[in-house]
C-alpha cells in the first residue's frame, strides 16, 4: 500500500500544473490551429477546412510587408538589448567588488521590470514628443531649427521602446552566466600572459553564450507577438504581427487572425530551435 | 579606464531605465494648470487628487480592486500548485521532462497567442469570457512557470535530510510538510507571491483580448491613454508604480528577515 502511494505520488502531485497548462495553453493553441482552417463570412466563423486564409496571407503584399517589418524589430531589439547587456553584466559581475553593492545595482536594474509596461511606453512621450525635453534641448542649443519628428511615434521610438521594455530579460540570464565563472580561470589566463581582450574572447563570452542564448530567447518571442509598443510609440503606419493579429480580432476576424498566429508560432518555434542548437542551455537549468 | 567607461554606461543605462519614470512623476505633481509636456507649471497634487474622481472614460477604482484579487488569486493557485509540482520533480517519474518543457513553453509562447486562443476557445465553447476565469487562465500561463522555476531551484538546493530526520522521529507526510519543508521553504513562497502578484498585476498582452466586459487595471490604462489627455494619466502612472515598487520592496525585505532566522 505505502509502496504503491510512492509510486503514484509524483504523478498525483504533478497533476494540477499540468491540467493548468494543458487548459490554458495547450487547448487553446490546438483551437487557433483548428480555427485557422475555418471560413469567415463577413460576421461570423464557421467550421470548414480551407486553406483560405493561409493563401491570402501568402498572397497580400501588406501582410508580407508586415512580416518583414516583425523581423526588422526583432533584429534591432535583440542587438541592441546583447550590446546592452554584455557591458552592463561585466560591469557588474566583474568591475564591482563588494557583494552587498553588486545586489544593490543588479535590483536597480531589475525594478522598473516590475512596474506596468504602460506606463513605462507612456512615460516616453514627454521626453520625445514634438514639445517634449529632447526637442526642448535640441531646440535651444540651436541643433535643430525644427522640432525632430521622428523621435515619437516612429520606428525609432518602437525599437527604443521595446529595448527599454525587454532588456532585464537579457541582462538577468547573462548576468547569472558571468557569476558562475571560475574567477580562477581567468587569473590561469592572465598567468599565462592573455591580454584583456583575449580573457573576454577565450573565456568571458564562451562561457557566457548559454546565459546569451537565453536570454535571447526571451527578447526574440517577446518582441515577436508584441503589440503594446507599437500601439502606443508607433502611431497609425507602423505594422507588426501582433497589432495586425489584435486588429483582425477586433474585426472579428478570428479565422484569419488565427492563420496569423499559427505562423506566428512556426517563425518562434524555428528561432527558439536555432538557437538551442548553436548554444546548450541544458546546464543553466 | 576601461572600469571608467563601463560606469559611464552603466550610469547611463540606468538614467535610460529611470529618466521617462522620474519625467512622469514630475508631471504628475502639477497644479490644475499643468500639461502633458514640460515646463511644469506649477506644484501641486491636483491630478493624483483627480485619478479617485469618476473618469469619463471608466473607474480606476473598480478596475484597481479587479486587479488585486485577480492577482491574489492568481498567486494562491501559482504558488499551490508550483509547490506541488516542484515536489513531484525531486523523484523521477515518467513525462516529468513533458511537463517541465510545457513550463517552460507557457513562458515563451508570444503573449498574444494565449490571448487569442483562449479567446478563441471561449467563443467556439459559447462560454463568456471574464476576467476570473479566462482572465485568470491568461495570468496562470505567465506566473505558474516562473513560480515553479523558482522552486525548482529551491528544492535543488533543499537538503533532504530534515525531512528524513522528522520522518525518522515518526512524523507522517503531512506533519513533515507542515512543520519542516514549509517553514524552510517560506522565504522563497514570500518571494514568488510579490512576483507574481506583480506580474499579474502588470499583466496585460494575455489578458488583452480575455478580459471581458470588466477592464483589469492594466487594459483601464490602455484605455486611456487614447481618451484622457490630462496628467492624470501621469498621476495614475504615478500611483501605480509606487504600488509595485512598494510591493517588491516589502516583498525583499521580509524575504531578507525570514530567510536570516
Amino acid at each position: 500500500m505505502y509502496k504503491s502511494w510512492k509510486v503514484l505520488q509524483p504523478y498525483l502531485l504533478a497533476t494540477p500544473q499540468t491540467l493548468i497548462f494543458l487548459m490554458f495553453l495547450v487547448f487553446p493553441i490546438l483551437m487557433i490551429f483548428v480555427v485557422s482552417f475555418w471560413q469567415f463570412n463577413g460576421y461570423a466563423m464557421t467550421p470548414a477546412f480551407t486553406f483560405e486564409n493561409y493563401v491570402n496571407i501568402f498572397s497580400s503584399q501588406v501582410s508580407l510587408a508586415t512580416y518583414l517589418n516583425t523581423f526588422k524589430y526583432v533584429t534591432l531589439v535583440w542587438g541592441l538589448c546583447v550590446a546592452i547587456a554584455l557591458p552592463v553584466s561585466y560591469y557588474l559581475a566583474f568591475c564591482i567588488k563588494r557583494e552587498s553593492i553588486r545586489v544593490l545595482l543588479f535590483l536597480l536594474c531589475t525594478i522598473p521590470f516590475w512596474t506596468s509596461n504602460i506606463i513605462r511606453m507612456i512615460s516616453w512621450i514627454p521626453l520625445l514628443g514634438r514639445e517634449g525635453l529632447v526637442n526642448q534641448a535640441l531646440l535651444n542649443l540651436n541643433l535643430v531649427q525644427q522640432p525632430v519628428e521622428w523621435l515619437l511615434y516612429s520606428d525609432f521610438a518602437i525599437v527604443l521602446g521595446m529595448v527599454h521594455l525587454y532588456n532585464f530579460f537579457m541582462i538577468a540570464p547573462v548576468f547569472n552566466s558571468m557569476m558562475r565563472i571560475d574567477r580562477t580561470l581567468i587569473t590561469a589566463a592572465r598567468d599565462m600572459g592573455a591580454s584583456g581582450f583575449e580573457v573576454l574572447k577565450e573565456i568571458i563570452l564562451p562561457l557566457t553564450a548559454p546565459g546569451m542564448a537565453i536570454g535571447s530567447i526571451f527578447v526574440v518571442t517577446l518582441t515577436m507577438g508584441e503589440y503594446v509598443t507599437v500601439r502606443l510609440m508607433g502611431g497609425g503606419q507602423a505594422a507588426s504581427i501582433g497589432k495586425l493579429i489584435s486588429t483582425q480580432i477586433g474585426s472579428l476576424q478570428y479565422p484569419l487572425a488565427a492563420a496569423n498566429a499559427v505562423i506566428l508560432l512556426l517563425f518562434t518555434l524555428v528561432m527558439v530551435t536555432g538557437i538551442l542548437r548553436v548554444v546548450d542551455i541544458q546546464k543553466e537549468l | 579606464m576601461i572600469k571608467l567607461l563601463l560606469t559611464a554606461f552603466f550610469a547611463l543605462f540606468v538614467l535610460f531605465l529611470y529618466g521617462p519614470m522620474l519625467a512622469i512623476f514630475t508631471l504628475s505633481l502639477q497644479g490644475p494648470d499643468g500639461a502633458l509636456t514640460f515646463p511644469v507649471r506649477s506644484f501641486g497634487f491636483y491630478w493624483l487628487g483627480q485619478v479617485f474622481q469618476e473618469q469619463r472614460v471608466g473607474s480606476f477604482v473598480e478596475s484597481f480592486q479587479r486587479s488585486l484579487w485577480l492577482g491574489l488569486a492568481v498567486v494562491a493557485i501559482a504558488i499551490i500548485v508550483s509547490v506541488m509540482a516542484s515536489m513531484a520533480f525531486r523523484a523521477r517519474f515518467k513525462g516529468s521532462l513533458a511537463l517541465f518543457y510545457l513550463t517552460i513553453s507557457s513562458l515563451v509562447v508570444p503573449g498574444v497567442l494565449i490571448s487569442l486562443g483562449i479567446g478563441i476557445t471561449f467563443q467556439v465553447l459559447d462560454i463568456q469570457t471574464n476576467w476570473f476565469s479566462s482572465g485568470l487562465g491568461a495570468h496562470l500561463t505567465w506566473t505558474v512557470p516562473f513560480a515553479f522555476l523558482i522552486m525548482l531551484g529551491v528544492f535543488n538546493r533543499f537538503n533532504p535530510y530534515y525531512e528524513e530526520a522528522a520522518r525518522d522521529l515518526g512524523a507522517g507526510e503531512v506533519r513533515t510538510f507542515q512543520e519542516v519543508v514549509l517553514p524552510l521553504i517560506l522565504p522563497s513562497l514570500i518571494g514568488i507571491a510579490l512576483l507574481g502578484f506583480t506580474l499579474s498585476y502588470d499583466e496585460f498582452i494575455r489578458t488583452s483580448l480575455v478580459s471581458g466586459q470588466y477592464n483589469t487595471l492594466p487594459l483601464e490604462i490602455f484605455g486611456m491613454t487614447t481618451n484622457v489627455t490630462s496628467p492624470a494619466l501621469y498621476a495614475l502612472g504615478t500611483l501605480t508604480t509606487l504600488f509595485s515598487v512598494t510591493m517588491i520592496a516589502v516583498g525583499f525585505g521580509a524575504y531578507k528577515s525570514l530567510s536570516r532566522q
